[in-house]
């Protein structure tokens, strides 16, 4: 495969063979190295053959191999010759970030940080296989499915700010309950309101350093606050959503001349093609009201351990997602299907997606780094929206795979040398702990300044962790 | 060996072995389990699954999903696979299989997904392989 360099961190893949378009690589030099180590460039390859993709496949500074679509991957589809790709999209349904805000210090945190970690690990289900406190039923489910963020609200988890200040403000339009099959719900019914495992996490930090003083107080944040930020997903729910209609699509439409199976797909106005949507959108959902009864659960704990305590939803961001968003698209204004597979949206000033009270800066996008290591607020530029079909990274990205950490990283080591330098990590497991080690993750400094230097983000804060919850 | 983890960047890949079709989807069902947990799990209960698919990827995927159900669903976790039949002309699969609660252990990996990257059935020399990239 040939790999063109057309300026300082863009690089392109020239069309050959059964591509439709270019990939297009943004990364530095040193990311480079470690996207060219896997099979990255040629899942691009990949994504770029598929029909009615536009413009060019794109991978982000913290793409790394995945499965169909790499992690780190942005790929736009016509609405009338493109296709939609539940492998594209991934199984973890708007696995995605939320930040909040609070009115505390860094000095709160560090006089107790052992107990407070103790106190939220205690409170928010997390790990493999431990089951939620919270019950609802299957009619209930269908309007959560619906609902999104918003039906947590309406039932008192929470206020209208808080869904205010989400992508799709906690909600994302066109779900339809009734394309939902019963294992899903059976898989996700009993896993509201539970981290998960894996990359999930629940973090306690502090702000140590604002780039942009204008921008941050527009997104309420300060020099000492603490501010929490929650990562976590659809759960099983949406696994099976996308799982159902990979089969469902596999028994329709084949999967012959497809570069890899995993990238099956159905035109995006196919009646599968629909169903998926619906069903990907109740999936999104789930995980929007998922977020939404953590930070509930949060706050009455947070409020038993320090009276008072505010926390305020800054914003939350969509990684695994499918959505339709108007783009210019050879010099024309036009609706396109937009899969981002661990990416952000990166919209910046003017785009009425963006929430009334960010609209005039552009929208906070919320960058974690990997565990014990720092994560960054930006704001989405213009910039990205030309570049990028308006995204950016969505976090550190992988440069070493699970099974080699379980090898040669011994997690209770991690966890003592994270204490020392003053960072509480729970955990129900040590092996979960060492598949997450920071050193299986790229240079999250690096990934930020090179999105910074693009232009398709811009460097607002940067968080320091103080406690970690690891699923 | 019943099994073997490869390198892939995200996640989990594995091939599993043996020499009968049955067997190799029986070692590619503990891959996935042990993946999630290494520790011994007790035998409690019993529990039938069927699978179908198109092709013998397409079963695999399937039988895989169906313990993953199981798992989430009903907080199974599977210890060993006690009997599987394969009709390898139909693509269709009937298995026991044995484990206990869920609850009663601390996992440390959660299997989101079988996904159909990389993924093959094949004989060579004699012996089934079995490859998956689990989502985790």
């Amino acid at each position: 495969m040939k790999l063109k360099k057309i300026s300082t961190d863009v690089y392109e893949i020239p069309r050959e063979g059964n591509m439709k378009v270019p990939g297009m690589v943004y990364a530095s030099e040193k990311l480079m190295q470690d996207i060219q180590k896997d099979k990255t460039l040629e899942q691009v390859k990949n994504v770029a053959e598929l029909p009615g993709i536009l413009k060019a496949a794109i991978a982000l500074p913290d793409a790394h191999q995945g499965y169909g679509l790499p992690i780190g991957g942005v790929a736009a589809f016509d609405m009338e010759k493109g296709v939609i790709s539940p492998g594209g999209v991934g199984y973890d349904i708007n696995c995605s970030v939320r930040l909040l805000r609070t009115n505390l210090k860094k000095q709160d945190i560090l006089k107790n940080a052992e107990k407070i970690a103790e106190a939220i690990y205690d409170k928010i289900p997390s790990g493999v296989g431990r089951g939620s406190k919270f019950q609802i039923t299957k009619k209930e489910l269908d309007k959560l499915l619906k609902g999104g963020a918003r039906y947590m609200v309406e039932k008192g988890y929470g206020n209208k700010n808080d869904y205010l200040h989400m992508e799709e403000e906690g909600c994302l339009k066109g779900a339809d309950v009734s394309k939902v099959s019963e294992r899903a719900v059976k898989r996700g019914i009993g896993q509201l309101g539970t981290l998960g495992a894996g990359n999930h996490f629940l973090e306690v930090q502090y702000v140590d350093e604002i780039f942009d003083k204008k921008i941050a107080k527009a997104f309420g944040l300060e020099k000492g606050q603490i501010t929490i930020m929650i990562h976590c997903g659809s759960r099983g729910l949406g696994h099976q959503v996308a799982s159902d209609y990979i089969v469902k699509m596999e028994e329709k439409y084949g999967f012959k001349g497809l570069p890899d199976r995993e990238l099956i797909n159905a035109p995006i106005k196919s009646v599968l093609g629909k169903d998926y949507y619906s069903a990907m959108a109740c999936a999104a959902n789930f995980a929007f009201a998922n977020k939404q009864l953590i930070t509930h659960w949060l706050r009455e704990e947070m409020n038993s351990l320090f009276p008072g305590a505010k926390m305020e939803v800054v914003y939350d961001v969509c990684h695994n997602i499918a959505k339709f968003e108007e783009h210019i698209v050879s010099g024309k204004k036009k609706i396109v299907c937009i899969h981002r597979k661990g990416a952000t949206r990166s919209f910046g000033p003017g785009r009425k997606e963006v929430p009334v009270a960010y609209r005039k800066v552009g929208q906070p996008v919320l960058i974690p780094g990997s565990m014990g290591t720092s994560s960054y607020v930006l704001v989405g530029t213009k910039k990205a929206e030309e570049l990028t079909f308006g995204s950016t990274v969505h976090g550190a990205g992988r440069v070493s795979s699970r099974s080699v950490a379980l090898k040669t990283i011994n997690g209770e080591k991690i966890q003592k040398e994270l204490h020392k330098k003053g960072i509480e990590v729970k955990s129900g497991s040590w092996r979960a702990i060492a598949t997450e080690a920071p050193q299986v993750y790229k240079d999250i400094d690096e990934v930020v300044k090179v999105v910074d230097d693009l232009g398709i983000s811009k460097k607002v804060a940067r968080m320091k962790p103080l406690i970690v919850i690891k699923g | 060996m019943k099994y073997k983890f490869l390198a892939h960047t995200a996640d989990m890949k594995f091939q599993a072995f043996g020499k009968s079709l049955e067997v190799a989807f029986a070692n590619s069902a503990l891959a996935m389990f042990h993946t999630m947990y290494e520790k011994k799990i007790k035998k409690t209960k019993t529990v039938k699954v069927k699978a179908k698919g198109k092709d013998f990827e397409a079963l695999l995927y399937n039988f895989l999903e169906e313990l993953l159900v199981l798992f989430d669903g009903e907080g199974f976790f599977l210890s060993k696979v006690k009997r599987l039949n394969i009709d390898k002309k139909k693509f269709r699969l009937e298995a026991e299989v044995v484990g206990d609660n869920a609850e009663n252990y601390e996992m440390d990996i959660d299997v989101k997904a079988i996904t159909y990257h990389d993924i093959f059935v094949k004989k060579e020399k004699g012996k089934w392989i079995c490859q998956i990239v689990l989502d985790v």
